[in-house]
């Protein structure tokens, strides 16, 4: 019997390890994601020697709801993966996908998804290598959780830290904030506002390879994803033992994302992004790189925001649009959940 | 979006802010208290004393509802919900105040209380609905803003014969404490910057008694940084024109009488306590709000007879001294060390409107400095 892929259902037998998980991988998974290595159909992918260093990153997705403006959990799961390792410096080649998936989730949406993480890990220039599937029961999961793991090769002569900003440096941001976040509130029961809002997921290997390639004194690329800007600045400042200094006005967030967050009571500063970095370098590089940032489509609205002080405090203050000065704390209390 | 950018434009609070400089005297100081939570979180969020003369000084008033609730209160929830077994309901700040013996609700929740946060008291008339097998109370706070709709959910758990509903009451009124402020012996204020939200519910006209009978003049303000900006300007304007009068920078939403029918509501289902204690005031006369007897049933103080005993706050904090304006934080021996927002000793550092919270959030760089 076929796959019922259009009114079919997630069945526990799919994650078995009998036949009903056999015909899943083959006409799904194997499918929508084929090449050789995953063709291969062992325990594991059996991969050609790399040239380099190597950087691996792991990440999990539960995101709720599982479709958003933007994307869905298919592309996120692939984009956040290659992000991580693309911001250590690093060209992103593998990725190892285990989805858990909930007895009785519609097979159709299922391929939805793994459609969406298809087109991304193309876009991305990544290979989907070998991955993994369990099934629990209706009740214990929600829909469709997916774990990533990314392997990538080290550009030669790149070393790219949260421990290496310096007093003097200069604090770029590769666009506009707060997008992920507010487009998966936006779609939350009961939160029915500006439904304008898309979110920013998209995989940076390109822009990072641009930057790299621009010949810039580049220090620290971090991804402010959960806890956003303000949680990564912050990451960032006491891994460094730095202060840094933030102009508020110089932040790009589009309107309808700061008017979503004016109605949530949320600061677009502690909002999560998917698809925006954030760029450490020595001060005289920031133009040539700021060029070289907005000249790639994701990096249109990339802004110099700020500069790395010297604080044993570590502590990342702001210039208020009004002209005062304020910290821009550590997120405290709860974040907002399953955002990503 | 114009209508939030409007008022945060920076060159319009420059150009306040230099009316401000040329305004002020040098010789002389200027004490204003704001005196709403909104006010002190606006003026650290956009670090709005760095715009300011140094003869001009803010001081942090009480009006922020999680911050003037004694200990006690929060004690009366938590017996409420440990030795009664209900399902105690509130706003998220609420439940995290320290009361006795360490415990705040949200640990006692760790102890087996059943204690839920909620949005807003619709919320819990929800849950009522849901948990006929429950009792349900509300652990209600706040001014005269948050007022109308406890009284609108008791309205609506009459109609709907709920039997296992009820409000912890703790209403309070901002003219009362402001009273009380000024009657502090030696106070040192010039001027009060008006309370925002609770002035579009009771109007200008309470605080006339102010300007005429204690000669502090008074502008009630928005909650943007120009709001505050201008109504610092309108202060130092009156103060200089040794002028006491009540002036309204908010009128985009406050008028002299205020909303009659939100009154009407308040009226229909509170009546005054003869007295109540605050946290750092002690206790005034006239101060809060109970519900009226025709709504007895849903009063959870009467209903589960759970009196309020008084208990002094924890050793060291300086809340008291801080909420009557005496005090800054930084004047506090534990903040930041033993006291922090994720683990507070006092409850000025609990809700985000209170001093120690705005201060230590927006504003600790200033103590290395
Ligand atoms: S720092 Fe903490 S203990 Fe001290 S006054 Fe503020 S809230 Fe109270």
């Amino acid at each position: 019997m076929k796959l019922d892929l259009r009114n079919g259902r997630v069945e526990m037998g799919h994650g078995a390890g009998g036949r009903a998980m056999a015909q899943l991988i083959a006409e799904l998974f194997a499918k929508l994601l084929g090449n050789d290595y995953l063709a291969q159909g062992d325990d594991g992918a059996v991969l050609p020697a790399l040239p380099g260093r190597l950087v691996m990153s792991t990440d999990s997705h539960v995101v709720s709801p599982l479709f958003f403006p933007g994307g869905d959990i298919g592309s996120l799961a692939v984009n956040g993966t290659v992000n991580d390792v693309t911001v250590m410096g690093a060209r992103p080649l593998y990725l190892a996908a285990a989805f858990i998936l909930e007895e009785g989730y519609p097979l159709a949406e299922l391929r939805r998804i793994v459609e969406s993480m298809a087109r991304a890990a193309l876009a991305a220039g990544v290979l989907v290598v070998t991955g993994d599937t369990k099934v629990v029961e209706k009740g214990k999961g929600d829909g469709v959780f997916i774990s990533t793991t990314g392997v990538g090769v080290a550009r030669e002569g790149v070393t790219l830290s949260g421990k290496q900003a310096r007093p003097g440096d200069s604090i770029l941001l590769s666009g506009s904030i707060g997008e992920h976040g507010t487009a998966i509130l936006s779609q939350r029961a009961g939160l029915a506002f500006d439904a304008s809002i898309v979110s920013d997921c998209a995989a940076l290997n390109g822009l990072v390879e641009a930057m790299l390639d621009s010949g810039a004194e580049l220090r620290v690329l971090r991804d402010p994803t959960r806890g956003g800007l303000a949680s990564t600045l912050n990451e960032l400042a006491q891994q460094s033992a730095a202060g840094m200094l933030l102009d508020e006005a110089a932040i790009p967030v589009i309107p309808a994302v700061a008017a979503a967050c004016e109605f949530l009571g949320l600061d677009p500063c502690y909002v999560a992004n998917e698809g925006k970095l954030v760029a450490i370098c020595a001060a005289r590089d920031a133009d040539r790189l700021l060029e070289v940032m907005r000249r790639h489509p994701l990096g249109q609205n990339a802004a110099l925001i700020g500069e790395v002080i010297a604080d044993s405090h570590a502590f990342v203050q702001m210039t208020t649009r009004i002209g005062g000065r304020r910290i821009l704390d550590w997120l405290s209390g709860e974040q907002l959940p399953r955002i990503c | 979006m114009k209508f939030i950018d409007e008022f945060r434009d920076g060159d319009l609070a420059r150009h306040l802010a230099a009316g401000i400089v040329r305004e002020a005297r040098t010789d002389r100081v200027y004490r204003l208290m704001e005196f709403c939570g909104g006010h002190t979180h606006a003026i650290s969020r956009y670090g709005l004393t760095d715009l300011l003369p140094p003869a001009v000084r803010m001081i942090h008033g009480p009006g922020c509802p999680v911050c003037v609730l004694p200990i006690g209160r929060i004690d009366q929830a938590i017996r409420l919900a440990l030795e009664q077994g209900v399902m105690l309901c509130s706003y998220g700040d609420c439940l995290r105040v320290p009361a006795s013996s360490g415990l705040s609700l949200q640990q006692a929740k760790a102890h087996g209380a059943d204690v839920r946060m909620v949005y807003s008291i619709s919320d819990a008339v929800q849950l009522a609905q849901q948990n006929p097998q429950h009792d349900i109370v509300f652990l209600a706070i706040g001014f005269e803003t948050t007022t109308p709709p406890t009284a609108v959910a008791v309205r609506q758990a009459d109609a709907l014969g709920l039997k296992n509903f009820s409000v912890l009451c703790n209403h309070v009124l901002t003219p009362a404490a402001m009273r009380a402020i000024l009657a502090i012996d030696g106070v040192q204020l010039d001027g009060i910057v008006g309370p925002a939200h609770v002035s579009t519910v009771i109007g200008s006209r309470p605080y006339e008694t102010f300007a005429a009978d204690y000669g502090k003049p008074v502008v009630i303000a928005g909650f943007e940084p120009l709001d505050v900006l201008q109504a610092i300007l309108m202060l130092l304007r009156q103060i200089n024109g040794a002028r006491a009068e009540v002036e309204n920078e908010f009128t985009r939403a406050v008028t002299r009488d205020g909303n009659h029918k939100a009154q009407a509501l308040i009226e229909a289902v509170f009546e005054m306590r003869d007295s109540f204690e605050w946290r750092g005031l002690g206790s005034i006369p006239k101060s809060a709000l109970k519900l009226r007897a025709a709504y007895a049933r849903f009063d959870a103080e009467a209903r589960y007879g759970v009196d309020y005993r008084a208990v002094p706050d924890r050793p060291g904090c300086e809340c008291a001294a801080i909420l009557r304006g005496e005090k800054r934080p930084r004047d506090c021996r534990i903040f930041a060390t033993a006291c922090t927002p994720e683990d507070p000793v006092g409850s000025c550092m609990v809700s985000p409107e209170g001093a120690c919270a705005a201060h230590y959030t927006y504003g600790r760089f200033r103590e290395q400095e």
